[in-house]
């Protein structure tokens, strides 16, 4: 694993400078999708030279539906639980071949990285193999039919925790997922929107630097699994980090350090109201989901460097 | 002057095999009786005498995950496992075959928890016969070394593409020496071309890899991955008969016939009891008891049209494995009655089952199969586990 010390500030990317040329395209994505959105952008700052890996799950399935591939670069489905160390395999393949001048990048939602996947990830980064790792996280598994992962937030009705008089939806809370990819010691690790698809492209080209093993958690909404008009996928995914339920942060030189520190947050009750999955919950539930978000804040402000 | 001849155990000849291939890429989680043909690599690529990258995977799924991701881009791979290590790989089995990626495994053969057993059959490999992989068995350590090269031939030649695993009994020749040749290096690379092939990623000609298929065109995938199976099969032979000339060596391909001609009786089976059986089958024409013995090297693609040649005039055939498929007969068994019943030739047929966890098949136990044979011992009864240790209501 390289010290972050060696990464070079890279030359920024824009909308106004971001190539025109599209590697993601003629997929059979929902309207509206989030995830579609956080590989297509990763794409065009990893460019042409991507050798591109993708578990079982929404991607795999909308992209590569024999004969019409819709891909324009490298891509493979991988296993469900397997694409970390698959991404690996090409990574380290290509290292031996000598080949020069790629990127090796695995995608994987949420589901697939925080759950089936997590041990080949775990497994990816203490190898400190070459390749970047970027997490679609839309809150549950949606190729499927919208069931219960590791990441679907408290109180989240899914087709495996359905609400009812008994039950809120999910009781869980949220795994951590970016603190515990960071407790690896990676080089560099990240958390994203495509809310603010600013920070996610710095973050994909900073990534894109490391010689080894990084690691971007974007989250990516999903109209069809929550509930959501397709036009507003953008802004859900905004509002997310401005009510605090989600948040802005990198780990480098084994430093958290936060993106976006809000004075005020936008209210919690007027971001899930507008979702469907989240239209059953009740003002317990609310203090529920505050308490958590405001410990959360808490310990961030605490304990990491804030913008 | 350099050694050619080293007295070692079968997981070394498992590994200076894998190494005289040439593997760009090795990725393999531990697991008993394999540990010591990982452990060995290991030291040759530490030492720099192979020049392939190891993988430390944190388990099998990821091993197989790993060499289909390094075969993709076009690098040639090794992985080894063995009982639950390859049982946990059984996705990947299946994934690897049909995406086309020819790896080459070795497996150490080892029973399957539970109950818990270190010690050696055949129900892990067997049972994953249908996972698409061309499946060898050897009988000892020089055999493992040159089917490993002989594997990368085979698998890789774009006929075939499909990944092969070589399996060794676990033990009885993982962990026993003998005196093996090393081949020489320059004459492997002679033997054992690059690997080349067209299925892979490439910065001219991008492919997106690994797709789905539909109701509509499935099938024929399938068809094309079994269709590659078949094509193998002279192949097979081609290849051990090249290895002869350049080695001096020669494993009969599919299967070995030893002294089956004219034979009344036959017992097939396959892996290290094969050495034993040889024994006895010597031991029984001297006393002038016209038997012989049915080696399986290839479980898939089967040698149906070998078996029936071989047992074609034979009055009784017993198939021996260190395997049963519960509820039923050994798989060993199934497919040789399989072919045998597809000839006219309808001779008396047993399925001797036994040796399960590693216990001893003796010399006395497969002259006792013998004389089953000839006594044509319970006709109606096909499965006859040997050495059983318990009360039966049979």
């Amino acid at each position: 694993m390289n010290s972050p010390d060696t990464i070079l500030a890279p030359k920024r990317i824009t909308a106004k400078n971001m190539t025109e040329k599209e590697f993601f395209y003629g997929h059979k994505a929902c309207a509206g999708c989030g995830g579609s959105v956080a590989v297509r952008l990763a794409l065009k700052v990893t460019g042409e030279r991507t050798l591109a890996a993708f578990p079982a799950g929404c991607m795999a399935a909308v992209g590569f539906i024999y004969p019409q591939m819709a891909f324009q670069n490298n891509a493979i489905i991988t296993t469900f639980p397997g694409v970390a160390s698959m991404a690996s395999g090409i990574s380290v393949g290509a290292k031996a071949l000598g080949l020069k001048d790629y990127k090796t990048v695995a995608f994987a939602g949420d589901g697939g990285t925080a759950d089936i996947g997590l041990q080949a990830l775990s497994g990816m980064i203490d190898r400190g193999d070459d390749l970047m790792y970027i997490c679609y996280d839309n809150e549950a598994y949606m190729n499927t039919g919208i069931q219960k992962s590791g990441l679907t937030p408290y109180g989240t009705q899914t087709t495996t925790t359905p609400a009812g008089k008994n039950l809120p939806g999910t009781k869980t809370h949220k795994k951590n997922l970016f603190e515990i990819i960071a407790a690896h010691d990676i080089a560099y690790a990240a958390t994203a929107s495509i809310g603010y698809p600013q920070d996610y492209i710095n973050k994909v080209n900073k990534a894109k630097q490391i010689k080894g093993p990084s690691f971007i958690h974007v989250y990516a909404s999903c109209p069809t699994g929550w509930g959501t008009p397709t036009n507003t996928t953008i802004e859900i995914a905004k509002e997310v980090v401005d009510t605090g339920l989600f948040f802005l942060a990198e780990y480098e030189n084994g430093e958290f350090k936060l993106n976006k520190n809000p004075k005020e947050f936008k209210s919690i009750k007027n971001h899930l109201s507008k979702q469907g999955r989240f239209k059953h919950l009740t003002d317990n539930d609310y203090d529920i989901i505050t308490k958590q978000r405001d410990m959360k804040w808490e310990r961030m402000r605490k304990f990491w460097t804030l913008p | 002057m350099k050694k050619n001849k080293l007295f070692i155990s079968g997981d070394e000849a498992i590994a200076i095999g894998a190494k005289l291939a040439r593997p760009h890429v090795i990725a393999a989680y531990t697991i008993t009786p394999q540990t010591i043909a990982v452990e060995r690599l290991s030291d040759m690529v530490e030492s720099g005498e192979l020049k392939a990258e190891y993988m430390h995977v944190e388990s099998e799924h990821s091993a197989i995950s790993a060499c289909m991701g390094a075969s993709a881009i076009g690098a040639r791979t090794f992985t080894a496992s063995s009982s639950q290590g390859l049982l946990y790989m059984a996705e990947g089995l299946h994934y690897c075959s049909g995406g086309r990626y020819p790896v080459v495994m070795m497996n150490a053969n080892r029973s399957v928890a539970l109950p818990w057993s270190i010690y050696g059959d055949q129900r892990d490999s067997l049972g994953l016969l249908d996972s698409g992989w061309i499946q060898v068995y050897v009988e000892d350590a020089q055999e493992a070394l040159d089917m490993m090269i002989q594997a990368y031939k085979i698998a890789e030649n774009p006929k075939v593409l499909t990944p092969m695993m070589v399996n060794i009994d676990g033990f009885i020749l993982t962990h026993t020496y003998e005196m093996v040749n090393i081949p020489e290096q320059e004459k492997v690379d002679a033997f054992l071309p690059p690997f080349e092939t067209v299925n892979k990623m490439s910065f001219e000609n991008p492919k997106n890899m690994g797709f789905s298929s539909q109701p509509i065109d499935n099938t024929e995938f399938k068809y094309q991955q079994d269709r590659a199976m078949f094509d193998a099969i002279p192949l097979i032979k081609e290849t051990d008969e090249e290895w002869a000339k350049t080695f001096g060596r020669r494993y009969h391909g599919m299967v070995e016939n030893y002294k089956c001609d004219n034979a009344d009786y036959i017992i097939v089976t396959l892996g290290s009891v094969c050495g034993t059986t040889r024994i006895i089958v010597d031991e029984l024409r001297e006393q002038g008891l016209k038997v012989g013995m049915l080696k399986i090297r290839y479980m898939r693609p089967f040698p149906e049209k070998e078996i029936q040649e071989i047992t074609a005039n034979a009055k009784a055939i017993g198939v021996l494995e260190k395997n049963i498929s519960f509820g039923y007969e050994g798989t060993v068994f199934t497919n040789v009655n399989s072919s045998i019943s597809k000839t006219k030739a309808r001779p008396f047929m047993k399925n001797f089952v036994g040796g399960f966890g590693g216990r001893d098949i003796t010399k006395q136990e497969i002259r006792q199969m013998f004389a089953t044979l000839k006594e044509q011992t319970e006709p109606s009864k096909t499965v006859e586990y040997f050495n059983l240790n318990v009360a039966t209501d049979e």
